[in-house]
């Protein structure tokens, strides 16, 4: 199978503008006879299918939530990039698109990454006239604060609910079309199959979460929008309920996952903190813009840290390592994610952790306090300002930029971070990977897009801070209302289909067939603890750090336990009843297939770039090595039962000259 | 710690429910629902029907969890969901009750789990503002007051929880209609269509079957986002505001 | 018209009838106050009973009293509809919706205001069976004669000095006061929360004087019968 990316011709900045002025539109009248299925109501499903429908198609969206404001993008937290350069910093489309293409260290479609760079702006003007409540300053004027990995400030934010914010402006440009009668929304209804007819995605098969009912759904196209598969590693930032159920049900139908591999650990996560933990709770990025991140200088004061002996505040300054601001002095604190992650990794690893399972390193905001304390006093008129003056005056700074942050970590940790330092470890937080998507977001099938975190396009082996919500949207309302027109133009003549069809009826009894046989399992163990396992083994050899015989092990024992699972899993209840255990174990047998298909792809990657670190593949200092003359590619996956098979899409880059990314 | 659950059981909507006992070891760092993890591990390993409830980021955002704990929406912490609850609020040997939201607009689905669809419903009625994908002006073409939009945001950090509902004797969901009619009308963008979605949101509201506000209270004591029952007032102003001077 | 309608039936357009009779009725209660205090007045009764005269004779004052019954019930009925749809709506099956309860989220008095009410139209009810009917429809009070007033008048002063005699009157009057005070206590504030008069500046002295209604009306009132009692 060759894969056509379908780039436009043309210099890159005139791709878009070009593709959009010329490509074939759709009558609104021949709209109205258009029907469009949305799978997955996050901000790019959200959005989609509100522009779609102020468009005129007919919209069906599905969420398997109880309602489509529950999406994960709604706890996104930091930010929302875009290249307005209202603060006059030097920030452009370019150095956006630069900036993101270097971040995703060369793995990414130029193409793309520019589009998105493009239409960001657009993003924030829509935001803001949905009523989305950005920071501003005194003046009335929007705020930007700036994220990892570069040099602008261009990260718009909503306190650290950004990402709900975002969410909910969708949800209720979604609510509206709702309420117009151009949406039909179907909460509680979880997508378990694609319908194929004629080699075209031409609808879905649903099982009803409430009373279990299997239902299909008809349309002339099928968009994707389902979200990233984070949770295959069972402890992740990612909501309990974030699958890659969706997106494998499309792969099984002949689509292709693209580099499965690219995960991001994302470096401030709030570390584990014993065996019943169900899931992991980052601390925003934007907490790096004033927390110096360090370990001690010696091991004995990490083992006095450990057992409990020391606190943070019992070490000198001058027996503190700040390793980010020693190792990358241009960027400090600030390195994009990957770098941060792995910084912290090796610290831990020899030995200086500072939490009971060595296990965690310090995010200090005492500096960042003192500073703010001191400007707070001058912009005061307070001369001569004692400590206890500065440090409350700096708190209250702090407070104000992060204290919904700072609340949530002393809930659930019970220690105040704004005495004692806060303590953070790495976790699993998006997943660059996805379904293959061409220029125009359509997957190798035609009529099955792919919008949002659930494809690959845009962010390469690494994303940076505040593009996922960024790609969200741009997705959904700035380029899939475009370039499904290229799709839908050749569709006007095609009648509505209905769910009568053979392809449909012969879906729904494979669907059926498969959630029997879950429901009717009768063994010992729980949906959970097969999770929990395959997580471990996930973490273990496809973590932050992998190498090819721990990669084969992997691969070995995840074949070995989805044999266990479909023989001794558990599960309570029947399948024509609400039953949660029943929805976990179709998605938990998913995952079972999925992070095989991460191991082969990390395997077969013999290189470390952004988020996919093989030790193998390293310079003396512990950085990355590239290996561009073999591996600039794309790595696309067709499944297989016995071995899923490689496609390759080349990658040119025409515009940027690939080098080793340095943050020194 | 060891600590005994009193659970609200109901199979289905028609069921009548009871409360079921359950006894359950705990460690102060879990959070509630990990708790609640716990209990229903238990319970599979005896071949048992786990406890339904909902719950999905555990981050205290998605609004997804709901439970009412000792009487309690969301438990004793203040401006806390049940997952972001930690077991350290607890002592060893508690009794705990856990019950379902209760609220006639929101029917019972199983156990703990809710149809919070009329909450839907109501933002399907007007809580938007109505500008299509494209047509947005700059973002910077409207200055908008710091206190206005802080005060916009306030009520804009509503997570569709239900909470508010679940903790009125009556029943009433002004708190969280008015979050959002706050939200949006306190922005110049949302103001447009302001008196319109006023009404349109609380016939919509008195549609679902909520019941009306008798300015408890209780609402804004027991909103996980702590949300003010100033806005409640707003809407109550916008409202007959809204009333006298449209000409329908 | 149709709007009119639209608001009174809406829940918003409901409570806003509760909170304009309520004010207007402490209105009333104030008015009504000042002028009983006149039974403490040591003249034999008679500013009270020339003042009762005034009352029941002055045309204005008749039509404006015919409001007032108007509101009472008015605010009575439309508070029980809204206490019976709210107990259908709560969802709960019982008086407390939760099984449990560890804490009191909202005050006692917002919560009970249709119990409070209630008792409050009891003891009107006892209250103008024993004096307001007995002197505008019966002629079981004794007369008497003042200068200025062509023909005798009524002593409902006398009537209200014997009634207070009596301890068990006493008692009604004290506990229905009692439940004024509480009704207030909630009331007042609640009335201007309703018609969305609230802001951080005038919203705590609006409670203030909520407050201060809810205790110094039913003291005031409660000294006559007390002081009746005692003389």
């Amino acid at each position: 199978m060759s894969l056509n990316s379908n780039v436009p011709n043309g210099p890159l900045a005139e791709k878009w503008t070009n593709y959009k002025s010329k490509m074939n539109l759709v009558a609104p009248n021949n709209k109205r006879r258009l029907e469009v299925i949305v799978v997955g109501t996050g901000l790019a499903g959200a959005s989609a299918a509100a522009t779609l429908g102020e468009l005129g198609y007919n919209v069906k969206a599905f969420t398997f939530h109880d309602s489509p404001r529950r999406a994960h993008s709604i706890a996104a937290q930091g930010g929302i990039n875009a290249a307005k350069n209202y603060q006059n910093d030097g920030d452009s489309i370019w150095r956006l698109f630069y900036d993101t293409i270097k971040g995703g260290d060369y793995r990414s479609r130029e193409s793309n990454v520019h589009r998105l760079a493009e239409v960001s702006a657009d993003i924030i003007d829509q935001c803001v006239a949905q009523g989305v409540p950005f920071a501003r300053e005194y003046g009335g004027l929007l705020h930007n604060r700036s994220f990892g990995g570069v040099q602008v400030s261009r990260t718009f934010y909503a306190r650290g609910q950004t990402g709900q914010q975002l969410l909910i402006g969708a949800y209720q440009a979604l609510s509206r079309q709702i309420s117009n009668g151009n949406v039909e929304m179907y909460n509680r209804h979880e997508m378990l199959d694609v319908v194929k007819i004629d080699g075209k995605a031409r609808g879905i098969v649903t099982r009803n979460l409430l009373n279990g009912k299997i239902e299909s759904h008809a349309a002339h196209c099928v968009i994707l929008a389902t979200g990233g598969y984070g949770n295959v590693f069972y402890l992740s930032t990612n909501a309990m309920g974030s699958n890659v159920t969706a997106a494998w049900r499309a792969v099984k139908r002949g689509a292709l996952m693209a580099n499965p591999c690219y995960t991001q650990i994302h470096p401030t996560c709030i570390p584990v903190s014993g065996e019943y933990q169900s899931k992991l709770t980052l601390m925003s990025e934007s907490l790096r813009n004033d927390g110096r991140v360090w370990v001690p200088k010696t091991i004995a004061d990490a083992e006095a840290i450990q057992r409990g002996e020391k606190t943070g505040l019992d070490i000198a300054e001058e027996d503190r390592d700040y390793y980010l601001e020693r190792r990358y002095p241009a960027f400090g604190n600030l390195v994009p994610r990957d770098v941060a992650s792995r910084a912290a990794k090796v610290a831990c690893d020899e030995g200086k952790g500072v939490s009971k399972t060595g296990l965690a390193v310090f995010l200090d905001f005492a500096s960042a306090i003192q500073r703010y304390g001191k400007s707070a006093a001058i912009s005061q008129g307070i001369s001569d300002p004692d400590a206890g003056t500065i440090t409350k005056l700096g708190e209250k700074v702090v407070e104000e930029k992060y204290g919904n942050l700072f609340e949530m970590y002393e809930k659930i940790t019970g220690e105040n971070p704004y005495k004692n330092p806060m303590k953070i470890y790495p976790a699993v937080h998006y997943t660059m990977g996805g379904l293959w998507v061409d220029y125009n977001l359509q997957t190798n099938i035609p009529g099955l897009f792919a919008l949002g975190e659930a494809n690959f396009s845009d962010h390469g082996a690494n994303r940076l801070g505040a593009s996922a919500l960024m790609q969200g949207l741009a997705d959904g309302y700035f380029v899939i209302p475009y370039t499904l027109g290229t799709f839908l133009s050749n569709e006007i003549r095609t009648p509505k289909f209905t769910t009568d069809a053979p392809e449909f009826k012969a879906a729904e009894s494979k669907v059926k067939e498969n959630v029997l046989r879950l429901a009717n399992s009768q063994g010992n163990q729980s949906v959970e603890s097969f999770h929990r396992r395959l997580g471990k083994i996930m973490w273990e050899y496809c973590g932050m750090s992998r190498n090819a015989e721990g990669l084969k092990k992997g691969r070995q024992m995840i074949r070995e336990l989805r044999e266990e699972f479909y023989r001794d899993v558990y599960v309570p209840g029947s399948d024509t009843e609400y039953n949660p255990e029943l929805e976990k174990a179709g998605r938990v047998a998913d995952f079972l297939e999925m992070g095989e298909v991460m191991m082969l792809d990390a395997l077969n990657r013999n290189e470390s770039c952004g988020g996919h670190f093989r030790e193998e593949y390293q310079s003396t200092e512990g950085e990355a090595q590239r290996n561009d003359a073999d591996y600039t590619y794309v790595a696309a996956w067709e499944w297989d039962d016995n071995e899923p098979i490689l496609h390759k899409e080349e990658l040119n880059f025409e515009n940027v000259e690939l080098k080793t990314r340095s943050y020194k | 710690m060891k600590l005994k659950l009193n659970v609200w059981r109901q199979s289905n909507n028609s069921d009548k429910g009871g409360f079921v006992s359950y006894n359950v070891e705990a460690d102060e760092h879990m959070s509630f629902l990990e708790m609640m993890d716990v209990l229903n591990e238990k319970l599979i390993s005896e071949k048992k029907d786990p406890v339904a409830f909902e719950h999905d980021c555990r981050e205290g955002i998605c609004g997804t969890c709901n439970m009412v704990i000792n009487g309690r929406p969301h438990g004793p912490q203040k401006g806390t969901t049940v997952c972001q609850l930690h077991m350290r609020q607890f002592k060893d040997g508690d009794t705990i009750a856990i019950e379902p939201w209760r609220v006639d607009a929101f029917p019972i689905i199983k156990d703990l789990v809710v149809d919070r669809s009329s909450l839907d419903h109501i933002i399907q009625a007007g809580g938007y503002i109505s500008v299509n994908t494209g047509q947005a002006p700059d973002g910077n073409a409207i200055p908008i007051d710091k206190e206005e939009a802080s005060a916009a945001f306030d009520a804009a950090t509503c997570i569709g929880c239900g909470a508010c509902a679940a903790a009125c004797p009556n029943g009433s969901a002004m708190l969280f209609t008015s979050a959002k009619v706050a939200h949006l009308g306190k922005l110049p963008q949302g103001k447009v269509e302001h008196k319109k979605r006023v009404q349109k949101m609380v016939a919509q509201m008195d549609k679902e079957g909520f019941g009306f506000c008798s300015n408890v209270g209780a609402c804004e004591v027991e909103c996980p986002k702590e949300i003010s029952t100033e806005n409640i007032a707003m809407l109550n102003r916008s409202y007959l505001g809204s009333m006298m001077s449209t000409n329908d | 018209m149709k709007w009119i309608i639209n608001l009174l039936t809406s829940s918003i357009g409901q409570k806003l009838v509760m909170s304009l009779t309520g004010l207007f009725l402490i209105s009333f209660v104030i008015v009504h106050l000042i002028g009983n205090l006149q039974l403490l007045v040591d003249d034999g009764g008679y500013a009270f009973n020339t003042y009762a005269y005034f009352m029941t004779n002055n045309p204005l004052i008749k039509t404006i009293s015919l409001g007032l019954y108007f509101f009472i019930l008015l605010h009575a009925v439309q508070g029980l509809l809204i206490y019976f749809t709210n107990k259908k709506k709560s969802g709960g099956k019982s008086a407390s919706k939760y099984a449990v309860r560890t804490y009191e989220n909202g005050s006692w008095a917002s919560k009970n205001m249709a119990l409070l009410g209630t008792l409050i139209l009891f003891f009107l009810c006892v209250h103008m069976g024993d004096f307001w009917y007995k002197m505008k429809f019966t002629d079981d009070l004794a007369m008497v004669t003042y200068d200025g007033y062509d023909q005798p008048i009524k002593d409902l002063y006398t009537r209200v000095s014997v009634a207070f005699q009596e301890l068990w009157i006493v008692a009604v009057y004290l506990v229905g006061l009692f439940a004024l005070a509480f009704h207030l206590m909630h009331g007042f504030s609640s009335a201007f929360q309703t018609l969305g008069l609230r802001h951080k500046k005038y919203t705590p002295l609006i409670n203030g004087i909520g407050i201060t209604l809810s205790v110094i009306i039913p003291l005031a009132y409660a000294v006559i019968p007390i002081w009746s009692y005692f003389k």
